[in-house]
């Protein structure tokens, strides 16, 4: 397989990462690289191999519905780009 | 050579403090990190207030074996009140309101921190020089990668500038740079060390672990990091271990009677610099003088593990990364128009080049049409590379190789050729994939007074094992006590 130009703008956009058109040509050559190291894995026939998703076969612990985090808001919002009133800013998105 | 064994002698012996300790490590750092640019981040009052706690205790008689003893840590590792960027630009303003599981065990043990170490962008990559803080220089030659992404750590370590230091390995992390350093590191099985507060790049593969100068001070160290914690889902519940109960040598002059080690044939068939080949020739010729038998095993699939590996690890990123849109914490682009705008702009600014590559491949793989050709197809693959260490495991107690195909390359030689940074990788993907613990330690040098590594694999769980058989290689052997040139520690109490 081969990505073209709209392949990249289209796999930019999902990942909401702005390419410009120039950079869009470096990007299709790089990955283009590395789905040809990735294209030996199709030669290989897989069927009846139960997909591994995970190292260990673990099953989701559950715990008491109880609260176990204290209210720390102010030390997180510290660290956030632009806060007012315990809500984190962003631009409107509902008109 | 100080290590952590010896630190805590001095301590315990009231022949340094550990104000002293830190004051000799912060002295050499302020030295040396200009040149190595192993740390991100120094803060020496913190450091001295952290060392000064952790005298009192010991003046107070509440001082555990490690109290006072300096260690550096990765800056994937969250950390209160330290800046932790994860080698991006995306962190380069989030000071940490919290801690990861790892830091507070070390805080508990009394450890103070000497430093956050530099790293490759969210851990993507296999040369230090995908970092936003630069690149890392190789204490054994400046002109040389130290490996990645745990490069700062393998540098501090290497150079002297710390007696230890956490790194994380999600495809060869601590194991290759220690490789390229000439030190000592251990992944541990996936799930023995918590991953909360270790800032995620592929969940099902990331794994903490301790990078030092020999295999005694990593059992030291991973009866710290590890343990259950409810926090982190995939942490598993089990009884405490000590790590360094392997370590006691056994009487008679044959202290590996009795153990087998697996040679992978595929592991010594191509690819290995002829250097790499000898010196790991050398050092199974060693274990076998101290009583071990070899092996020949197969690992038919280990072949597909990059392949697979760069499906699967993209495929996690791009949904972790996910998190960092300029919201809640991290960069967020100064000029924008609308959210969308906001979002794109601050991700194309805030991530380097590696990591939205890698974004992009698992943005790729998961999308529609795509989904069952890329994404299970890999984790199909991921079945068969785990069940050939099952397999092999049935005729062996340890698997022994190389660490890295060669020695340390040169600044710039792979950054702008991805793929062949990859094969860096080669020996130790396959590892992370099916989840198991392995280790690399020095075994030589090559031509140009380079360190090379070997790699050993263990079963799930069996890292006193593997300790105790590196412990047995290093009392015999004196490759871990060489040091570069410009890391001679005269200003060290020792």
């Amino acid at each position: 397989m081969s990505l073209s130009l709209q392949d990249v703008e289209r796999i930019a956009q999902l990942a909401r990462i702005r390419v410009t058109e120039s950079e869009a040509a470096g990007y299709r050559d790089q990955l283009n690289g590395i789905f040809g190291l990735i294209a030996e894995m199709q030669a290989v026939d897989t069927a009846g191999v139960e997909p591994m998703s995970h190292a260990q076969d673990l099953a989701q612990r559950l715990r008491p519905d109880t609260v176990t985090e204290p209210d720390r808001r102010s030390a997180f919002q510290a660290v956030a780009p632009q806060v007012e009133d315990g809500l984190y800013l962003v631009p409107k998105v509902i008109e | 050579m100080n290590t952590i064994q010896s630190l805590s002698q001095l301590l315990a012996a009231g022949q340094a403090s550990s104000v002293e300790l830190c004051q000799d490590y912060l002295a050499r750092i302020q030295t040396r990190n200009p040149e190595l640019n192993a740390f991100i981040t120094v803060d020496p009052e913190r450091t001295l207030a952290e060392a000064r706690a952790a005298d009192a205790r010991r003046a107070a008689g509440q001082a555990g074996m490690l109290t006072g003893v300096p260690i550096a840590h990765k800056d994937i590792f969250c950390a209160e009140g330290w800046l932790t960027t994860c080698g991006s630009k995306m962190l380069s303003n989030f000071v940490s309101p919290y801690d990861a599981h790892v830091i507070e065990q070390f805080k508990a043990a009394g450890m103070p921190c000497l430093g956050k170490t530099n790293m490759d962008e969210f851990a993507m990559g296999s040369s230090n020089e995908t970092s936003f803080y630069g690149p890392v220089k190789n204490p054994w030659d400046t002109s040389r990668v130290p490996g990645g992404s745990s490069g700062g750590s393998a540098a501090c370590v290497a150079g002297g500038l710390a007696p230890a230091a956490t790194g994380t390995d999600t495809g060869g992390s601590i194991r290759q740079p220690a490789a390229l350093t000439g030190i000592t590191g251990l992944k541990p099985t996936y799930g023995v060390v918590s991953r909360y507060g270790m800032i995620a790049f592929a969940s099902s593969l990331d794994q903490g672990g301790p990078m030092a100068r020999t295999a005694e001070d990593c059992a030291l160290l991973l009866n710290v990091m590890a343990g259950f914690d409810p926090r982190d889902s995939t942490s598993l519940e089990r009884a405490k271990e000590d790590y360094t109960r392997e370590l006691t040598p056994t009487p008679g002059a044959r202290p590996l009677a009795g153990l087998k080690i697996g040679l992978p044939r595929e592991f010594f068939a191509e690819g290995m610099s002829a250097d790499t080949a000898r010196a790991v020739e050398d050092a199974i010729a060693q274990l076998k003088g101290l009583g071990a038998e070899t092996v020949e095993v197969g690992l038919p699939n280990s072949r597909l593990s990059v392949a697979a590996y760069y499906v699967l690890a993209p495929a996690e990123a791009s949904s972790n990364l996910s998190r960092f849109d300029g919201v809640r914490y991290g960069y967020r682009t100064p000029e924008y128009e609308d959210l969308t705008d906001m979002y794109e702009k601050t991700r194309a600014e805030g991530f380097g080049a590696e990591v939205k590559r890698r974004i992009m491949i698992g943005t790729y793989v998961l999308s529609h049409g795509y989904y069952d050709a890329y994404y299970i197809q890999a984790q199909r693959l991921r079945r068969l590379i785990a069940d050939d260490f099952t397999e092999a495991f049935k005729s062996c107690d340890v698997i022994l190789g190389p660490t890295a195909p060669s020695t340390a390359f040169k600044l710039g030689e792979k950054a702008d050729d991805p793929v062949q940074m990859y094969l860096s990788d080669i020996y130790t993907i396959a590892v992370n994939l099916a989840g198991l613990p392995g280790m690399s330690l020095p075994c030589g040098f090559d031509g140009q007074g380079l360190p090379i590594g070997m790699q050993l694999i263990g079963n799930y769980f069996s890292e006193a094992k593997m300790l105790g058989v590196a412990h047995q290689y290093q009392l015999a052997t004196d490759w871990h006590q060489h040091r570069p040139a410009l890391s001679e520690e005269k200003g060290v109490r020792s």
